[in-house]
C-alpha cells in the first residue's frame, strides 16, 4: 500500500502513499499509523500520519533507516480501520476584527463574501490529520471555488481560534502561531485541552465537523 | 519541604526548564520540545551529579538573575556564558563547566549567552516541577509542560524539592565550537527549485534573521527560486528540515516546531549539526554542504561519540 519509503534526513522514514488526496488514501496512512502504533518498535519515537504520507522518526542511537524500513515493508497492517466517527460544531464568528483575509481571499476567488461564507458554513468536513500546532485539525475538502493558495510570507502571529482556509481545506488555529492560511473567522470554543492527557483534542483525525456562524455578542458571551 | 528555593530578580529573554523532551505525540500536534543544545544540557548534569536527563533552566542571550534562599546546594552553567556569583557584596566571576556552591541569599547573576543563544543552569537536586506526558519541558506555544507551559517571570520562586548533598565540585575543560557549514540531507522536494535555485542552496551564504527562536530559524539570502509548486499537501516534519515558502527564504525546523507543514523541503540537517546550529546568533553567515545518508549516520555515531566520551571525563 505505500507506493515508496525513502529517508527525511537522517533520522526519519518518509512513507509515501501517493499523491491523491481523500479519504481512502488517507485511510491506509491511519491503518499503518495505527498498526505501527500497536507494535510499539523500541526507538520509534514519533509518528506523523498526514493526508497522504506517514512519517517515522526514530533514535538513530537505537535505529537507523534501513533496520527501520525493513520493519515497516514486513509489517502486519491491521484491517478493522474503525475511526471514531464524532460529530463536531464548530462556532465562528466572522466580524472583521477576525476575518483578517477575507479581502484578499475576495479578490483572489472573484466571489463576494457572502459567498464565501455561505459555501464554508454549508458544508460538512472530514478531518484528514490534527497536527502543526496541538490540536490543530486539517479539514477537507473545501468546494472549488474557495481554494485559495497560502499566503507567500507567512504570518509571525496567527490569533488563537482563528478559522483558515488554503486549497480545499480548512484549519482552526488552536494556539496563536506562526502560519500561512487565510483567515476568515475565529472561534471562542477550546480546541485542545493539554489537562485531558488521554484525549486533548476536541477534534480528532475521521470525525465529521461542521462550522456554525455566530455574532459578535455571541462570540463575547460563549461558554461551553 | 519547599524551604530551598531561587527568587528570580530578573527573568531574562526566553528562560524554561527543560529536559529530554516529549515524544510519541507528533500526531496530535505536540513536537518533543526539550533543551535545545542536547550535549550542553547532559554535561550540565553530569556536573552536578544528576542523571544526565535531568530538568535545568534554559536560557536564551540574557539569562536570569537569581537568588537563592536555603541550605547549601551545588551549580553549574554550561554554555558560552557570561555570569557572576554574588556573595554578601562579592561579586565573583563564574566559570562555565565548573560546578560552585552556592549558599543561603547568594545570587547568581546571567549576564549574557556571548556569541551564542543557548545556556544551562543545572543544580544538584531537583526542582519541584509538573510533568506533562513525561516531560517537564516548557512549550510556550502550547502552553504545556512545568510552570504552567510559560516561561520563567519576574519576582516568581523556583522551588528545589531534593538537594543531593556531599558532592565534590566538578569541573570540564571544554570550548564550544561554531559552526559555519551545516551539513544537509537532500529533502524529499529537492527537484521543486531550479538548477540555478539548488546552487544558490549549496554554494551561498545565508544569514540567521531575527525572527529565530525556539520553533524555527528563519534564513536571509538569494531567492531560492520554486520551479514546481510553492505549496505542498500539509505533511509531517521533524527537526533540522529546511522549508521553502513562497518568499524563497529558508526556515529550519527547530524543537518546539510545528509538527505539519506545507511548504516543500529543500533539505534536512544532519543529527550531528543539530546542537551546533542551534547555537547560531541572528546575523551569524552560514553555508550548506551536502552529505548522503551513510555519512550522516557515521557522523552522527561519532558526535555522539564524543558527547559521551566528554560525559565519561567528569
Amino acid at each position: 500500500m505505500i507506493k515508496n519509503i525513502s529517508n527525511l534526513g537522517d533520522a526519519a522514514l518518509y512513507c509515501d502513499f501517493g499523491t491523491e488526496v481523500n479519504k481512502e488514501v488517507n485511510n491506509k496512512v491511519i491503518r499503518y499509523f495505527k498498526s505501527i502504533q500497536k507494535e510499539n518498535i523500541d526507538g520509534i519515537n514519533n509518528l506523523t500520519p498526514s493526508y497522504n504520507k506517514l512519517i517515522i522518526s526514530f533514535d538513530l542511537r537505537k535505529k537507523n533507516f534501513q533496520t527501520i524500513k525493513k520493519l515497516i515493508e514486513n509489517l502486519n497492517v491491521i484491517n478493522d480501520d474503525k475511526i471514531d466517527n464524532n460529530k463536531v460544531k464548530i462556532p465562528v464568528c466572522c466580524d472583521e476584527k477576525f476575518s483578517l483575509d477575507i479581502k484578499r481571499l475576495e479578490e483572489k476567488l472573484e466571489i463576494s463574501r457572502d459567498k464565501i461564507y455561505e459555501k464554508f458554513f454549508n458544508k460538512e468536513f472530514f478531518c484528514y490529520m490534527t497536527g502543526f500546532i496541538a490540536g490543530m485539525p486539517f479539514l477537507g475538502d473545501l468546494e472549488t471555488e474557495l481554494r485559495a493558495k497560502r499566503l507567500e510570507t507567512p504570518r509571525v502571529k496567527v490569533p488563537k481560534g482563528s478559522v483558515g482556509l488554503t486549497e480545499q481545506f480548512a484549519n482552526v488555529y488552536s494556539f496563536e502561531s506562526p502560519g500561512g492560511w487565510n483567515i476568515i473567522g475565529n472561534t471562542p470554543s477550546v480546541i485542545f485541552d493539554s489537562s485531558k492527557e488521554n484525549n486533548p483534542n476536541l477534534i480528532n483525525p475521521g470525525d465529521v465537523v461542521t462550522f456554525e456562524q455566530i455574532t459578535k455578542d455571541q462570540y463575547n458571551n460563549y461558554n461551553e | 519541604m519547599n524551604k530551598n528555593y531561587f527568587e528570580i530578580k530578573r527573568a531574562g529573554i526566553n528562560t524554561t526548564f527543560q529536559d529530554q523532551g516529549r515524544s510519541n505525540l507528533y500526531h496530535i500536534g505536540i513536537p518533543f520540545s526539550g533543551a535545545m543544545d542536547n550535549r550542553n544540557f547532559q554535561i550540565s548534569n553530569k556536573l552536578v551529579g544528576n542523571e544526565t536527563n535531568s530538568p535545568v533552566i534554559e536560557f536564551a542571550y540574557q539569562g536570569p538573575l537569581l537568588k537563592y534562599f536555603g541550605d547549601k546546594i551545588k551549580c553549574v552553567i554550561a554554555g558560552d556564558v557570561k555570569f557572576t556569583i554574588k556573595k554578601n557584596d562579592n561579586d565573583i566571576e563564574g566559570n562555565c563547566y565548573q560546578s560552585f556552591t552556592l549558599e543561603n541569599e547568594d545570587e547568581i547573576d546571567i549576564i549574557t549567552t556571548n556569541k551564542s543563544v543557548y545556556g544551562y543552569l543545572a543544580i544538584s537536586g531537583e526542582f519541584n516541577l509538573e510533568y506533562q506526558w513525561s516531560s517537564c519541558s516548557i512549550n510556550t506555544k502550547a502552553n504545556i509542560g512545568s510552570n504552567n507551559g510559560k516561561r520563567i517571570k519576574d519576582t516568581q520562586k523556583i522551588y528545589i524539592s531534593k538537594i543531593n548533598k556531599n558532592l565534590n565540585d566538578k569541573k570540564l575543560n571544554y570550548i564550544n565550537t561554531k559552526i559555519e557549514k551545516i551539513r544537509v540531507i537532500k529533502g524529499t522536494n529537492f527537484n521543486y527549485f531550479s538548477d540555478e535555485g539548488k546552487s544558490i542552496f549549496f554554494d551561498k551564504e545565508f544569514v540567521v534573521s531575527k525572527l529565530s527562536d525556539r520553533m524555527g530559524m528563519r534564513l536571509d539570502g538569494p531567492k531560492i527560486e520554486n520551479i514546481i509548486d510553492t505549496n505542498i499537501k500539509s505533511e509531517g516534519l521533524i527537526k533540522g528540515v529546511i522549508q521553502v515558502p513562497a518568499d524563497g527564504k529558508p526556515i529550519i525546523m527547530l524543537s518546539d516546531h510545528g509538527t505539519i507543514g506545507g511548504y516543500p523541503k529543500i533539505g534536512v540537517v544532519i543529527s550531528a549539526d543539530y546542537d551546533k546550529l542551534v547555537q547560531l546568533t541572528p546575523g551569524s553567515k552560514i553555508k550548506f554542504q551536502e552529505v548522503d545518508l551513510s555519512s550522516a549516520e557515521t557522523l552522527f555515531k561519532l558526535y555522539d561519540l564524543e558527547t559521551q566520551n566528554l560525559i565519561s571525563q567528569i
